[in-house]
């Protein structure tokens, strides 16, 4: 068998495999997976890249499963990921809410196809944002990014195993079908070049070692299973001992810690690229393919004199609630192009709080939208 | 700014992708333009209509998809009737004669090919894409023949090497003898 490490050069790759690629630079060694339509090609680049690089590839039985064995994975010490879509971003929300409940590293990639249901395995959807917030069931903080590029699909998995590891949380990598499934250059560079983060192992003797103890910025060390010390996780609500206790307290005191850990931490996770913005009269909001289409509709927008600015989310959750708000006291309103019937709208909508119009531009998968729909609605909001 | 718009149709199960996806390798890694290529296809496992639509450009490209293409090559009837309404007065029209017949008056730049019974004597109906491709890259020019060439060998699996070249030579002979003989067919 040829051992091949991390690719280093240019490359024309599709985003699934981008994001496999990044999975690997990352030092994901572990994926285990369900094959669906479109991420499939995301499990099938790993089954052939992982076994080079020393890793292991199991095709598992169902999402459920799947989901589950990435967590092991990560407990016995090696950096894990799995790739669905539609149904089965749905099946892994339960174990979704277990790794964020036992602060689990993992990344978990969705290319997003048209829902709901089966509906349209092999196009384009955006409808799985508010899932990807709040999909499992009670209440946390969770990370999520959103690609618009083969380029940034390497990226951000890079970037999600970092945040996975620095934060104790499954990072969720949101692409859709179309990045997914869309070829375009993608550059990688030399290992020594790329930034990894370390797990943050326990600086105590195993004699003095509380498992769910956190340091100061609210994250605990992480010992491996193996490592000596000792190793215990349940997905019940537990002290820094990782033992149950079923009361108020405990539970405010663990669950307030899952949601701050995050929600403190927003301005080091939080990243945004923000075009023309000063001086608008109208910004434009959007995410993934969406955003590359509203990027197109601005420009021939501010050609037919239009003073539109563009607000791209790169991170999508948390989300980036000051900015919004402070950009909403200097415009007259967000157009946010988005291909599902409103999600991201409703959070700039909440954010604006009444300062500036919010106007969504709905889609309801399937395709892009035309860029006409959208500079139309940029011409309405200036109005 | 020069924003080359390319789709290919066809049927699943002829390659029709992959053609898209090595003309954008060409056209990205190999002649160092922007490219971008998008495919369409349905559930089918093949005999679906199927669609790639590849953008080069010489700056970035936002916008991905095509509306009016300058350049539709289709290896199928049902993709040239769907298609071919979007061609605008310019668009080159490139097509597998085997398998599509066309409204000749109505395109004054047709340029035709028996793509796939040219793959047949070369002993695989499967290369018949790349023959389009060779016959693309010589009629169209919109990618180098060297940077296609090379996108070719670097996508095929391996030990097919020398087939596929054979199969984009012919294509490429093929096109460059229909430009000599005329400008295009419809005129």
């Amino acid at each position: 068998m040829s051992r091949r490490g991390p690719l280093v050069g240019e490359f024309f790759m599709n985003g699934d495999i981008a994001c496999a690629e990044g999975g690997i630079s990352a030092g994901c060694r572990f994926f285990a997976g369900y094959p669906i339509t479109p991420a499939t090609e995301v499990a099938e680049r790993m089954s052939s890249r992982l076994p080079e690089v020393g890793g292991i590839y199991i095709q598992m039985e169902d999402e459920l499963a799947s989901m589950n064995a990435i967590l092991g994975a990560s407990w016995a010490g090696v950096k894990a990921m799995t790739a669905t879509s539609g149904p089965g971003f749905s099946l892994m929300m339960e174990n979704l809410g277990l790794g964020i409940m036992l602060e689990t590293p993992c990344v978990l990639v969705n290319i997003q196809r048209a829902g709901p249901s089966t509906g349209l395995p092999t196009l384009t959807g955006q409808g799985d944002m508010m899932q990807a917030r709040w999909g499992s069931h009670g209440c946390y903080g969770i990370i999520a990014l959103s690609p618009t590029s083969p380029q940034e699909c390497y990226q951000h998995t890079i970037k999600a195993f970092n945040l996975s590891e620095k934060y104790r949380i499954p990072v969720l990598v949101m692409a859709d079908e179309i990045v997914g499934h869309m070829g375009e250059k993608v550059v990688i560079p030399p290992p020594e070049d790329i930034p990894l983060t370390p797990r943050r192992k326990p600086t105590v003797s195993p004699e003095e070692y509380l498992p769910y103890k956190p340091d100061a910025d609210l994250i605990p060390p992480m010992a491996n299973a193996g490592e000596g010390y000792r190793f215990h996780v349940t997905g019940l609500t537990h002290d820094e001992r990782g033992y149950p206790v079923m009361t108020a307290e405990a539970q405010d005191r663990l669950v307030r810690r899952l949601v701050d850990k995050i929600e403190k931490n927003k301005a080091d996770i939080i990243e945004i690229e923000e075009d023309g913005i000063d001086g608008a009269d109208v910004v434009v909001c959007s995410y993934g393919i969406s955003a590359r289409v509203s990027q197109f509709a601005v420009e021939r927008a501010r050609d037919e004199g239009i003073k539109v600015g563009m607000l791209r989310l790169v991170t999508v959750w948390p989300f980036p609630e000051e900015t919004i708000r402070k950009i909403a006291k200097r415009i007259k309103a967000f157009v946010v192009p988005e291909i599902n019937c409103g999600q991201i709208a409703l959070e700039v909508e909440r954010c604006a709080g009444g300062a500036a119009n919010t106007i969504l531009v709905p889609h309801m998968g399937g395709s892009a939208h035309r860029p006409e729909t959208i500079i139309d609605a940029i011409r309405r909001a200036v109005r | 700014m020069k924003r080359d718009e390319i789709i290919l149709g066809g049927f699943g199960g002829q390659g029709i992708i992959l053609a898209g996806y090595i003309m954008g390798k060409g056209a990205s890694l190999f002649d160092k333009k922007h490219a971008t290529h998008i495919q369409d296809y349905g559930p089918e496992a093949r005999g679906g209509a199927c669609r790639t639509e590849v953008v080069i450009s010489d700056s970035r490209i936002s916008y991905p998809y095509i509306d009016n293409p300058s350049i539709l090559a289709v290896m199928s009837q049902e993709a040239y009737t769907k298609y071919s309404p979007r061609m605008r007065q310019d668009t080159v029209l490139l097509i597998d004669e085997n398998l599509v017949k066309p409204k000749r008056r109505k395109h004054n730049r047709l340029f035709a090919i028996p793509a796939t019974r040219i793959a047949q004597e070369l002993g695989r109906t499967a290369v018949a894409n790349v023959v389009m491709l060779g016959f693309i890259t010589a009629v169209t020019k919109v990618v180098s023949v060297e940077a296609m060439k090379q996108a070719v060998l670097e996508s095929v699996p391996k030990g097919t090497e020398e087939l596929n070249m054979k199969a984009f030579d012919r294509g490429y002979s093929y096109g460059l003898e229909k430009l000599k003989t005329a400008e295009g067919e419809g005129k």
